[in-house]
Protein backbone atom coordinates (compact mmCIF):
# COMPACT_ATOMS: atom_id res chain seq x y z
CA UNK A 1 0.00 0.00 0.00
CA UNK A 2 1.18 3.08 -0.76
CA UNK A 3 0.85 6.48 2.12
CA UNK A 4 -0.16 9.75 0.68
CA UNK A 5 2.24 11.42 1.89
CA UNK A 6 4.91 9.26 0.78
CA UNK A 7 4.00 9.79 -3.06
CA UNK A 8 5.97 12.54 -4.24
CA UNK A 9 4.68 15.67 -4.94
CA UNK A 10 4.45 16.19 -8.78
CA UNK A 11 2.64 12.95 -9.32
CA UNK A 12 -0.21 14.26 -7.41
CA UNK A 13 -0.05 17.84 -8.37
CA UNK A 14 -2.46 17.49 -11.70
CA UNK A 15 -5.37 17.10 -8.95
CA UNK A 16 -6.40 20.68 -9.29
CA UNK A 17 -10.07 21.89 -8.24
CA UNK A 18 -12.18 22.20 -11.38
CA UNK A 19 -14.20 25.30 -11.97
CA UNK A 20 -16.90 25.57 -14.26
CA UNK A 21 -16.86 29.72 -14.79
CA UNK A 22 -15.37 31.30 -17.75
CA UNK A 23 -11.93 32.62 -17.39
CA UNK A 24 -12.52 36.33 -17.42
CA UNK A 25 -10.13 39.09 -18.98
CA UNK A 26 -10.15 42.37 -16.82
CA UNK A 27 -12.19 42.63 -13.71
CA UNK A 28 -11.90 40.22 -11.64
CA UNK A 29 -14.97 38.70 -10.00
CA UNK A 30 -15.13 39.06 -6.37
CA UNK A 31 -16.70 35.42 -5.98
CA UNK A 32 -13.38 34.24 -6.46
CA UNK A 33 -11.80 34.55 -3.15
CA UNK A 34 -14.95 32.66 -1.66
CA UNK A 35 -14.05 29.92 -4.75
CA UNK A 36 -12.27 27.48 -2.10
CA UNK A 37 -14.57 27.67 0.49
CA UNK A 38 -18.32 27.86 1.53
CA UNK A 39 -20.37 31.17 2.14
CA UNK A 40 -19.75 32.15 6.04
CA UNK A 41 -22.61 33.83 7.49
CA UNK A 42 -20.68 35.06 10.48
CA UNK A 43 -18.08 36.27 7.79
CA UNK A 44 -20.71 38.65 6.08
CA UNK A 45 -22.49 39.67 9.68
CA UNK A 46 -19.37 40.46 11.85
CA UNK A 47 -17.04 42.76 11.48
CA UNK A 48 -15.55 43.08 15.06
CA UNK A 49 -16.06 39.65 16.93
CA UNK A 50 -14.61 40.27 20.44
CA UNK A 51 -17.01 43.79 20.47
CA UNK A 52 -20.38 41.72 18.91
CA UNK A 53 -23.25 40.49 20.75
CA UNK A 54 -26.20 39.17 19.87
CA UNK A 55 -29.85 40.28 21.20
CA UNK A 56 -33.33 39.43 20.98
CA UNK A 57 -36.02 42.25 20.83
CA UNK A 58 -39.07 42.88 22.35
CA UNK A 59 -41.91 45.21 21.71
CA UNK A 60 -42.98 47.00 18.44
CA UNK A 61 -41.61 50.36 18.44
CA UNK A 62 -39.23 49.54 16.09
CA UNK A 63 -40.97 48.21 13.45
CA UNK A 64 -40.72 51.28 11.25
CA UNK A 65 -37.65 50.32 10.86
CA UNK A 66 -38.44 46.51 9.80
CA UNK A 67 -37.04 45.47 13.93
CA UNK A 68 -40.27 43.87 14.82
CA UNK A 69 -41.24 41.80 17.95
CA UNK A 70 -38.80 38.42 18.37
CA UNK A 71 -36.28 39.18 15.22
CA UNK A 72 -32.58 38.50 16.45
CA UNK A 73 -30.54 41.83 16.34
CA UNK A 74 -26.34 41.69 16.01
CA UNK A 75 -24.82 44.71 17.88
CA UNK A 76 -21.45 45.69 17.79
CA UNK A 77 -19.84 48.02 20.33
CA UNK A 78 -16.60 48.89 18.26
CA UNK A 79 -18.67 51.18 16.01
CA UNK A 80 -19.30 55.23 16.28
CA UNK A 81 -22.88 55.38 17.21
CA UNK A 82 -23.77 58.47 14.71
CA UNK A 83 -26.84 60.58 13.99
CA UNK A 84 -29.45 58.17 12.23
CA UNK A 85 -28.17 54.87 13.09
CA UNK A 86 -29.93 52.09 15.49
CA UNK A 87 -28.19 51.55 18.76
CA UNK A 88 -28.65 49.79 21.57
CA UNK A 89 -29.07 52.02 24.63
CA UNK A 90 -29.01 51.37 28.31
CA UNK A 91 -31.96 53.48 29.70
CA UNK A 92 -32.61 53.33 33.47
CA UNK A 93 -30.54 49.94 33.53
CA UNK A 94 -32.64 48.36 30.41
CA UNK A 95 -31.65 47.23 26.92
CA UNK A 96 -33.84 49.33 24.94
CA UNK A 97 -33.42 49.68 20.72
CA UNK A 98 -34.11 52.94 19.68
CA UNK A 99 -32.78 55.29 16.58
CA UNK A 100 -30.00 57.88 17.34
CA UNK A 101 -30.95 61.82 16.75
CA UNK A 102 -27.93 63.49 17.81
CA UNK A 103 -29.38 66.71 16.16
CA UNK A 104 -32.14 67.11 18.73
CA UNK A 105 -30.20 64.90 21.33
CA UNK A 106 -32.65 61.97 21.63
CA UNK A 107 -33.34 58.45 20.99
CA UNK A 108 -36.31 58.20 18.54
CA UNK A 109 -38.40 54.99 18.29
CA UNK A 110 -39.71 53.99 14.60
CA UNK A 111 -43.51 54.03 15.68
CA UNK A 112 -46.12 56.99 15.91
CA UNK A 113 -47.05 55.88 19.36
CA UNK A 114 -43.83 55.88 21.33
CA UNK A 115 -42.21 59.71 22.31
CA UNK A 116 -38.78 60.74 21.91
CA UNK A 117 -36.65 60.09 24.95
CA UNK A 118 -33.82 62.91 25.55
CA UNK A 119 -30.31 62.05 26.23
CA UNK A 120 -29.42 63.86 29.46
CA UNK A 121 -26.54 62.95 31.63
CA UNK A 122 -28.59 63.17 34.50
CA UNK A 123 -31.03 60.57 32.65
CA UNK A 124 -28.84 57.60 33.16
CA UNK A 125 -29.03 57.09 28.97
CA UNK A 126 -25.16 55.14 27.80
CA UNK A 127 -25.58 54.03 24.40
CA UNK A 128 -24.21 50.53 24.08
CA UNK A 129 -24.25 49.75 20.89
CA UNK A 130 -24.64 49.98 17.37
CA UNK A 131 -27.38 47.42 15.47
CA UNK A 132 -25.98 46.79 12.30
CA UNK A 133 -28.18 43.58 10.93
CA UNK A 134 -31.16 42.31 12.23
CA UNK A 135 -32.54 38.51 11.59
CA UNK A 136 -36.05 37.95 11.14
CA UNK A 137 -37.30 34.47 10.83
CA UNK A 138 -39.71 33.60 8.49
CA UNK A 139 -40.44 30.08 9.40
CA UNK A 140 -41.12 28.95 12.79
CA UNK A 141 -38.45 27.61 14.58
CA UNK A 142 -40.36 24.98 16.39
CA UNK B 1 30.35 50.54 5.68
CA UNK B 2 27.80 51.44 8.55
CA UNK B 3 25.52 48.68 9.38
CA UNK B 4 22.07 49.30 8.42
CA UNK B 5 20.37 47.47 11.41
CA UNK B 6 18.05 49.26 13.38
CA UNK B 7 18.88 50.30 16.63
CA UNK B 8 17.39 47.89 19.59
CA UNK B 9 14.95 49.86 21.45
CA UNK B 10 14.74 49.44 25.14
CA UNK B 11 12.28 46.75 26.48
CA UNK B 12 8.92 48.36 27.21
CA UNK B 13 6.00 46.03 29.18
CA UNK B 14 2.29 46.81 29.82
CA UNK B 15 0.18 44.83 32.03
CA UNK B 16 -3.74 44.82 31.54
CA UNK B 17 -5.45 43.77 34.67
CA UNK B 18 -9.57 43.38 34.66
CA UNK B 19 -11.03 44.92 37.87
CA UNK B 20 -13.10 42.36 39.98
CA UNK B 21 -13.25 40.49 36.57
CA UNK B 22 -15.49 37.85 37.27
CA UNK B 23 -18.10 40.17 39.26
CA UNK B 24 -17.28 42.92 36.18
CA UNK B 25 -18.68 40.10 33.75
CA UNK B 26 -21.92 39.74 35.84
CA UNK B 27 -22.54 43.83 34.86
CA UNK B 28 -21.52 43.08 31.14
CA UNK B 29 -25.30 42.33 29.94
CA UNK B 30 -26.70 43.76 33.13
CA UNK B 31 -26.62 47.67 32.86
CA UNK B 32 -28.91 47.69 35.95
CA UNK B 33 -26.38 46.11 37.77
CA UNK B 34 -23.36 48.65 37.21
CA UNK B 35 -21.63 50.67 40.17
CA UNK B 36 -24.04 48.41 42.60
CA UNK B 37 -22.71 46.02 45.30
CA UNK B 38 -22.31 42.23 42.90
CA UNK B 39 -20.90 39.18 44.41
CA UNK B 40 -19.88 35.86 42.47
CA UNK B 41 -19.34 32.60 44.21
CA UNK B 42 -17.57 29.60 44.00
CA UNK B 43 -17.67 26.52 42.74
CA UNK B 44 -21.28 25.05 44.26
CA UNK B 45 -21.75 28.35 45.94
CA UNK B 46 -19.23 27.90 49.11
CA UNK B 47 -17.72 31.43 49.88
CA UNK B 48 -17.54 34.91 47.84
CA UNK B 49 -15.10 34.91 45.39
CA UNK B 50 -15.01 37.89 43.47
CA UNK B 51 -16.59 41.76 44.63
CA UNK B 52 -17.23 44.72 42.71
CA UNK B 53 -15.77 47.60 44.22
CA UNK B 54 -19.49 48.66 45.57
CA UNK B 55 -19.12 45.04 47.24
CA UNK B 56 -15.90 45.82 48.77
CA UNK B 57 -17.10 49.13 50.26
CA UNK B 58 -19.70 47.43 52.34
CA UNK B 59 -16.84 45.06 54.06
CA UNK B 60 -17.89 41.65 52.51
CA UNK B 61 -14.47 39.82 52.64
CA UNK B 62 -12.81 37.64 50.48
CA UNK B 63 -13.24 34.12 50.52
CA UNK B 64 -16.11 34.58 53.01
CA UNK B 65 -18.52 31.82 53.34
CA UNK B 66 -21.87 32.76 51.67
CA UNK B 67 -23.84 32.00 54.50
CA UNK B 68 -22.25 33.84 57.14
CA UNK B 69 -22.69 36.96 54.70
CA UNK B 70 -26.73 36.24 54.01
CA UNK B 71 -27.91 39.30 56.81
CA UNK B 72 -25.24 42.12 55.07
CA UNK B 73 -26.37 40.63 51.83
CA UNK B 74 -29.90 40.93 51.76
CA UNK B 75 -29.65 44.12 53.77
CA UNK B 76 -27.90 45.71 50.88
CA UNK B 77 -29.57 44.22 48.47
CA UNK B 78 -26.13 42.72 46.76
CA UNK B 79 -26.46 41.15 43.54
CA UNK B 80 -25.56 37.16 43.87
CA UNK B 81 -24.27 35.09 41.36
CA UNK B 82 -22.65 31.17 41.13
CA UNK B 83 -19.78 31.47 39.08
CA UNK B 84 -20.57 31.33 35.61
CA UNK B 85 -16.72 30.37 33.87
CA UNK B 86 -17.90 30.25 30.25
CA UNK B 87 -19.08 33.43 30.32
CA UNK B 88 -16.14 34.65 32.27
CA UNK B 89 -13.88 32.58 29.56
CA UNK B 90 -15.82 34.45 26.87
CA UNK B 91 -15.15 37.82 27.81
CA UNK B 92 -11.45 37.29 28.52
CA UNK B 93 -11.21 35.77 25.31
CA UNK B 94 -12.76 39.15 23.79
CA UNK B 95 -10.76 41.52 26.13
CA UNK B 96 -7.66 39.66 25.28
CA UNK B 97 -8.82 40.19 21.06
CA UNK B 98 -9.15 43.70 21.48
CA UNK B 99 -5.93 44.09 23.30
CA UNK B 100 -4.03 42.48 20.72
CA UNK B 101 -4.84 45.55 18.10
CA UNK B 102 -2.50 46.89 20.71
CA UNK B 103 0.50 45.10 20.49
CA UNK B 104 1.46 41.67 18.17
CA UNK B 105 3.03 40.24 21.29
CA UNK B 106 0.77 39.61 23.73
CA UNK B 107 1.05 37.07 26.63
CA UNK B 108 -2.01 35.67 28.38
CA UNK B 109 -1.12 35.97 32.30
CA UNK B 110 -4.47 34.57 33.53
CA UNK B 111 -7.83 34.59 33.12
CA UNK B 112 -7.92 38.53 34.21
CA UNK B 113 -4.39 39.52 33.68
CA UNK B 114 -2.43 40.27 30.14
CA UNK B 115 1.39 41.05 29.50
CA UNK B 116 2.03 43.02 26.28
CA UNK B 117 5.02 43.77 24.87
CA UNK B 118 5.22 47.54 24.00
CA UNK B 119 8.84 47.59 22.92
CA UNK B 120 9.74 49.85 19.80
CA UNK B 121 6.39 50.88 19.39
CA UNK B 122 7.58 54.49 19.78
CA UNK B 123 3.87 55.46 21.65
CA UNK B 124 3.66 57.98 24.21
CA UNK B 125 2.82 55.49 27.04
CA UNK B 126 0.30 57.39 29.08
CA UNK B 127 -1.76 57.96 26.02
CA UNK B 128 -1.73 54.78 25.03
CA UNK B 129 -2.50 53.13 27.69
CA UNK B 130 -5.05 55.42 28.20
CA UNK B 131 -6.57 54.24 24.82
CA UNK B 132 -6.44 50.74 25.35
CA UNK B 133 -8.60 51.40 28.88
CA UNK B 134 -11.14 52.98 26.64
CA UNK B 135 -11.44 50.28 23.59
CA UNK B 136 -11.77 47.40 26.39
CA UNK B 137 -14.19 49.48 28.42
CA UNK B 138 -16.32 50.45 24.58
CA UNK B 139 -15.61 47.02 22.89
CA UNK B 140 -16.57 44.70 25.79
CA UNK B 141 -17.55 47.05 28.98
CA UNK B 142 -14.85 45.54 31.02
CA UNK B 143 -13.13 47.93 33.22
CA UNK B 144 -9.21 47.16 33.36
CA UNK B 145 -6.01 48.84 34.99
CA UNK B 146 -2.74 49.29 32.89
CA UNK B 147 0.40 49.38 34.44
CA UNK B 148 3.38 50.38 31.55
CA UNK B 149 7.34 49.96 32.86
CA UNK B 150 10.58 48.43 31.57
CA UNK B 151 10.03 45.49 33.23
CA UNK B 152 7.61 42.88 34.32
CA UNK B 153 8.13 42.85 37.72
CA UNK B 154 7.65 46.92 37.68
CA UNK B 155 4.45 46.61 35.51
CA UNK B 156 3.38 45.18 38.41
CA UNK B 157 3.61 47.64 40.72
CA UNK B 158 2.54 50.13 38.23
CA UNK B 159 -0.34 48.39 37.52
CA UNK B 160 -1.23 47.78 41.34
CA UNK B 161 -0.72 52.17 41.74
CA UNK B 162 -3.20 52.67 38.65
CA UNK B 163 -5.91 50.68 40.72
CA UNK B 164 -5.35 52.35 44.34
CA UNK B 165 -4.12 55.98 43.53
CA UNK B 166 -7.25 57.99 41.71
CA UNK B 167 -5.37 60.66 40.17
CA UNK B 168 -3.63 57.71 37.90
CA UNK B 169 -7.44 57.25 36.26
CA UNK B 170 -6.37 53.35 35.82
CA UNK B 171 -3.28 54.04 33.82
CA UNK B 172 -0.11 54.34 35.69
CA UNK B 173 3.45 54.70 33.48
CA UNK B 174 6.69 53.69 35.66
CA UNK B 175 9.44 54.72 32.79
CA UNK B 176 12.24 56.51 34.69
CA UNK B 177 13.96 55.91 37.64
CA UNK B 178 12.81 58.85 39.67
CA UNK B 179 8.97 57.42 39.22
CA UNK B 180 9.87 54.10 39.91
CA UNK B 181 11.77 54.52 43.41
CA UNK B 182 8.94 57.27 44.33
CA UNK B 183 6.55 54.18 44.37
CA UNK B 184 8.95 51.63 45.76
CA UNK B 185 9.73 53.31 48.94
CA UNK B 186 6.37 53.49 49.46
CA UNK B 187 5.67 49.59 49.28
CA UNK B 188 6.18 46.64 51.15
CA UNK B 189 8.48 44.24 50.17
CA UNK B 190 5.34 41.77 50.17
CA UNK B 191 3.65 43.52 47.68
CA UNK B 192 6.43 42.64 45.41
CA UNK B 193 5.49 39.82 42.56
CA UNK B 194 7.37 36.60 43.67
CA UNK B 195 8.05 38.19 47.05
CA UNK B 196 6.24 35.16 49.53
CA UNK B 197 5.77 36.06 52.52
CA UNK B 198 8.38 33.28 53.82
CA UNK B 199 10.68 35.07 51.92
CA UNK B 200 9.62 38.70 53.16
CA UNK B 201 10.42 36.96 57.07
CA UNK B 202 14.01 36.51 55.97
CA UNK B 203 14.18 39.84 54.26
CA UNK B 204 13.95 41.30 57.70
CA UNK B 205 16.80 39.99 59.33
CA UNK B 206 19.14 42.01 56.60
CA UNK B 207 17.11 45.37 57.04
CA UNK B 208 15.09 45.09 53.69
CA UNK B 209 10.86 46.07 54.51
CA UNK B 210 10.29 48.08 51.39
CA UNK B 211 10.08 47.00 48.01
CA UNK B 212 13.07 49.84 47.47
CA UNK B 213 15.22 48.47 50.35
CA UNK B 214 14.91 45.11 47.60
CA UNK B 215 16.03 47.23 44.82
CA UNK B 216 19.43 48.57 46.27
CA UNK B 217 20.10 45.17 48.37
CA UNK B 218 23.38 43.84 47.64
CA UNK B 219 22.23 40.92 45.44
CA UNK B 220 25.12 38.90 46.51
CA UNK B 221 23.97 39.32 50.29
CA UNK B 222 20.24 38.84 49.50
CA UNK B 223 21.30 35.41 47.19
CA UNK B 224 22.88 33.66 50.64
CA UNK B 225 19.57 34.27 51.74
CA UNK B 226 17.29 33.26 49.11
CA UNK B 227 17.17 31.84 45.42
CA UNK B 228 18.18 33.14 42.08
CA UNK B 229 14.67 34.66 41.67
CA UNK B 230 15.39 37.01 43.47
CA UNK B 231 18.65 37.99 42.28
CA UNK B 232 16.04 38.40 38.93
CA UNK B 233 13.56 40.19 41.12
CA UNK B 234 16.08 43.05 42.29
CA UNK B 235 17.14 43.29 38.60
CA UNK B 236 14.14 43.87 37.24
CA UNK B 237 13.21 46.83 40.07
CA UNK B 238 16.28 48.67 38.68
CA UNK B 239 14.53 48.18 35.44
CA UNK B 240 16.90 45.77 33.86
CA UNK B 241 14.47 43.56 31.97
CA UNK B 242 15.20 39.48 32.89
CA UNK B 243 11.71 38.31 32.32
CA UNK B 244 10.36 38.10 28.51
CA UNK B 245 7.18 37.78 27.46
CA UNK B 246 6.41 34.10 26.89
CA UNK B 247 4.92 33.79 24.17
CA UNK B 248 3.02 30.63 25.30
CA UNK B 249 2.75 30.51 28.90
CA UNK B 250 4.59 27.32 29.97
CA UNK B 251 3.12 23.74 30.31
CA UNK B 252 1.38 22.42 33.85
CA UNK B 253 3.55 20.05 35.51
CA UNK B 254 0.45 18.99 37.13
CA UNK B 255 -3.15 18.75 36.15
CA UNK B 256 -6.03 18.86 38.88
CA UNK B 257 -9.17 18.63 38.75
CA UNK B 258 -11.21 18.72 41.90
CA UNK B 259 -15.11 19.34 42.50
CA UNK B 260 -17.52 19.70 45.51
CA UNK B 261 -20.33 17.91 44.81
CA UNK B 262 -23.70 19.21 44.86
CA UNK B 263 -25.33 17.31 47.87
CA UNK B 264 -23.45 14.50 49.96
CA UNK B 265 -23.81 11.40 48.64
CA UNK B 266 -23.54 7.69 51.18
CA UNK B 267 -23.40 5.48 47.62
CA UNK B 268 -20.59 4.87 45.67
CA UNK B 269 -21.93 4.93 42.18
CA UNK B 270 -21.95 8.76 42.34
CA UNK B 271 -18.42 9.12 43.31
CA UNK B 272 -17.63 6.93 40.55
CA UNK B 273 -18.74 8.64 38.00
CA UNK B 274 -17.18 12.28 38.87
CA UNK B 275 -13.88 10.91 39.01
CA UNK B 276 -14.63 9.78 35.47
CA UNK B 277 -15.57 13.27 34.42
CA UNK B 278 -12.43 14.78 36.38
CA UNK B 279 -10.29 12.21 34.46
CA UNK B 280 -12.06 13.26 31.72
CA UNK B 281 -11.51 16.99 31.84
CA UNK B 282 -8.45 16.10 33.17
CA UNK B 283 -7.10 14.12 30.38
CA UNK B 284 -8.80 16.33 27.70
CA UNK B 285 -6.02 19.12 29.11
CA UNK B 286 -3.23 16.31 29.04
CA UNK B 287 -3.88 15.93 25.59
CA UNK B 288 -4.09 19.39 25.01
CA UNK B 289 -1.09 20.43 26.39
CA UNK B 290 0.78 17.59 24.71
CA UNK B 291 1.77 15.21 27.81
CA UNK B 292 1.61 11.98 29.24
CA UNK B 293 0.61 11.06 32.80
CA UNK B 294 2.86 8.70 34.99
CA UNK B 295 0.54 9.00 38.16
CA UNK B 296 -2.36 9.45 39.50
CA UNK B 297 -4.21 10.90 42.82
CA UNK B 298 -7.61 10.27 43.69
CA UNK B 299 -9.01 11.30 46.46
CA UNK B 300 -12.46 11.80 48.65
CA UNK B 301 -13.35 13.45 51.70
CA UNK B 302 -16.62 14.30 53.82
CA UNK B 303 -17.38 17.68 55.02
CA UNK B 304 -14.29 18.83 57.28
CA UNK B 305 -16.80 21.17 59.56
CA UNK B 306 -19.05 18.07 60.09
CA UNK B 307 -18.73 14.97 62.54
CA UNK B 308 -17.71 11.91 61.39
CA UNK B 309 -15.32 13.48 58.89
CA UNK B 310 -13.10 11.19 56.63
CA UNK B 311 -10.12 11.83 54.04
CA UNK B 312 -9.00 9.33 51.97
CA UNK B 313 -6.28 9.64 49.48
CA UNK B 314 -4.19 7.46 47.21
CA UNK B 315 -1.44 8.17 44.65
CA UNK B 316 -1.17 5.11 41.85
CA UNK B 317 1.45 4.86 39.11
CA UNK B 318 0.28 4.19 36.21
CA UNK B 319 1.41 0.64 34.29
CA UNK B 320 3.07 3.36 31.30
CA UNK B 321 2.64 7.08 30.97
CA UNK B 322 -0.59 7.91 29.37
CA UNK B 323 -3.17 10.37 27.94
CA UNK B 324 -5.93 7.62 27.09
CA UNK B 325 -9.14 8.98 29.04
CA UNK B 326 -10.28 4.83 29.16
CA UNK B 327 -7.02 4.08 31.05
CA UNK B 328 -7.10 6.96 32.95
CA UNK B 329 -10.89 6.45 34.06
CA UNK B 330 -10.34 2.87 34.65
CA UNK B 331 -7.59 3.77 37.48
CA UNK B 332 -9.19 6.19 38.86
CA UNK B 333 -12.63 4.11 39.24
CA UNK B 334 -10.76 1.29 40.92
CA UNK B 335 -8.41 3.59 43.21
CA UNK B 336 -11.99 4.63 44.62
CA UNK B 337 -13.76 0.99 44.99
CA UNK B 338 -10.95 -0.71 45.89
CA UNK B 339 -8.92 1.83 48.43
CA UNK B 340 -10.63 4.67 49.03
CA UNK B 341 -14.37 4.36 49.74
CA UNK B 342 -16.25 2.93 52.65
CA UNK B 343 -19.63 2.86 53.40
CA UNK B 344 -21.09 5.23 56.34
CA UNK B 345 -20.01 8.03 55.57
CA UNK B 346 -21.19 11.76 53.43
CA UNK B 347 -18.50 12.09 50.60
CA UNK B 348 -19.16 15.81 49.64
CA UNK B 349 -15.56 16.30 47.43
CA UNK B 350 -13.56 13.82 45.63
CA UNK B 351 -10.80 14.68 43.21
CA UNK B 352 -7.98 13.56 40.92
CA UNK B 353 -4.69 14.67 39.90
CA UNK B 354 -2.25 13.39 36.95
CA UNK B 355 0.85 13.84 38.31
CA UNK B 356 4.90 13.20 36.87
CA UNK B 357 4.01 14.39 33.50
CA UNK B 358 5.83 13.84 30.16
CA UNK B 359 6.60 15.14 26.69
CA UNK B 360 4.13 12.80 24.43
CA UNK B 361 6.89 13.51 22.21
CA UNK B 362 9.91 13.03 23.40
CA UNK B 363 8.24 9.77 25.48
CA UNK B 364 10.62 6.86 24.43
CA UNK B 365 8.63 3.32 25.13
CA UNK B 366 11.33 0.54 25.86
CA UNK B 367 11.43 -2.79 25.43
CA UNK B 368 10.16 -3.50 29.13
CA UNK B 369 7.75 -0.84 29.78
CA UNK B 370 4.91 0.05 26.59
CA UNK B 371 3.48 3.61 26.26
CA UNK B 372 -0.28 4.09 24.12
CA UNK B 373 -0.52 1.98 21.53
CA UNK B 374 -0.96 3.80 17.93
CA UNK B 375 -4.77 2.61 18.20
CA UNK B 376 -5.30 4.61 21.51
CA UNK B 377 -3.93 7.85 19.87
CA UNK B 378 -5.87 7.61 16.98
CA UNK B 379 -9.21 7.19 19.26
CA UNK B 380 -8.26 9.77 21.50
CA UNK B 381 -7.38 12.30 18.72
CA UNK B 382 -11.12 11.63 17.21
CA UNK B 383 -12.46 12.41 20.25
CA UNK B 384 -11.25 15.68 20.93
CA UNK B 385 -11.78 16.39 17.60
CA UNK B 386 -15.20 15.73 17.79
CA UNK B 387 -15.91 17.27 21.35
CA UNK B 388 -14.45 20.25 19.45
CA UNK B 389 -16.60 20.86 16.63
CA UNK B 390 -19.74 19.48 18.38
CA UNK B 391 -18.82 21.13 21.93
CA UNK B 392 -17.43 19.62 25.01
CA UNK B 393 -19.44 17.05 26.39
CA UNK B 394 -21.06 15.17 22.70
CA UNK B 395 -19.37 12.08 22.94
CA UNK B 396 -18.32 10.80 26.25
CA UNK B 397 -16.89 7.31 28.46
CA UNK B 398 -20.77 6.12 29.58
CA UNK B 399 -18.76 6.05 33.26
CA UNK B 400 -19.52 9.23 33.40
CA UNK B 401 -23.06 8.66 33.77
CA UNK B 402 -25.74 10.87 32.26
CA UNK B 403 -27.95 12.01 35.26
CA UNK B 404 -25.73 13.89 37.43
CA UNK B 405 -26.91 13.80 40.36
CA UNK B 406 -23.78 15.10 42.17
CA UNK B 407 -23.14 17.59 39.95
CA UNK B 408 -22.46 20.95 41.96
CA UNK B 409 -24.91 23.45 43.07
CA UNK B 410 -25.37 26.67 41.00
CA UNK B 411 -28.52 28.24 42.48
CA UNK B 412 -27.89 31.86 41.35
CA UNK B 413 -25.90 30.94 38.11
CA UNK B 414 -26.27 33.69 35.52
CA UNK B 415 -27.66 33.34 31.49
CA UNK B 416 -25.02 31.64 29.06
CA UNK B 417 -25.87 35.01 26.96
CA UNK B 418 -23.08 34.95 24.51
CA UNK B 419 -23.16 30.19 24.24
CA UNK B 420 -26.24 29.81 24.08
CA UNK B 421 -29.70 31.07 21.78
CA UNK B 422 -32.14 30.60 24.05
CA UNK B 423 -30.16 32.59 26.93
CA UNK B 424 -29.10 35.82 24.78
CA UNK B 425 -29.91 39.27 25.96
CA UNK B 426 -33.32 40.45 25.64
CA UNK B 427 -33.48 44.15 24.04
CA UNK B 428 -36.52 46.10 24.96
CA UNK B 429 -38.72 47.79 21.66
CA UNK B 430 -41.60 49.24 23.81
Amino acid sequence: MIRLEAVPKSLVDWQLPLFASKVACGFPSPAEDYMDRPLDLNEYLIKHKAATYFCRVSGHSMEGQGIHDGDLLIVDRALEPRHGRVVVAAIAGEFTCKILDLHNHQLVAAHPDYKPIPIQEALDVIIEGVVTHSIRAHVCSS
Amino acid sequence: MKALLPIPSAPMFALVDCNSFFASCEQVFRPDLRNKPVIVLSNNDGCVVARSREAKALGIQSFAPYFKMRDLIERHQVAVFSSNFQLYGDLSQRVMEVLKTFSPNIEPYSIDEMFLSLTGLNQEHQTYGAKMRQAVWQQVRIAVGVGIAPTKTLTKVANKMAKTLPHCQGVCVLDTPAKWSWVLKRLPVTEIWGVAKRTAKRLEGLKISTAWDLATANPKQVRRHSNVCLERTIEELNGVSCLALEALPPAKKQIYCTRSFGNPTKNVEPILEAVSLYATRAAEKLRKQRHLASAMQVFIHTSPHKPNYRSASEVVQMLYPTDDTRTLIKTAKAVVEQRLYRQGFDYIKAGIGLLDLVDAKEYQPDLFTSGPTEESRFLMRALDRINRIQGRGCLFLAAQGTQKPWYMRQDHRSPQYTRRWQEIPRVSAW
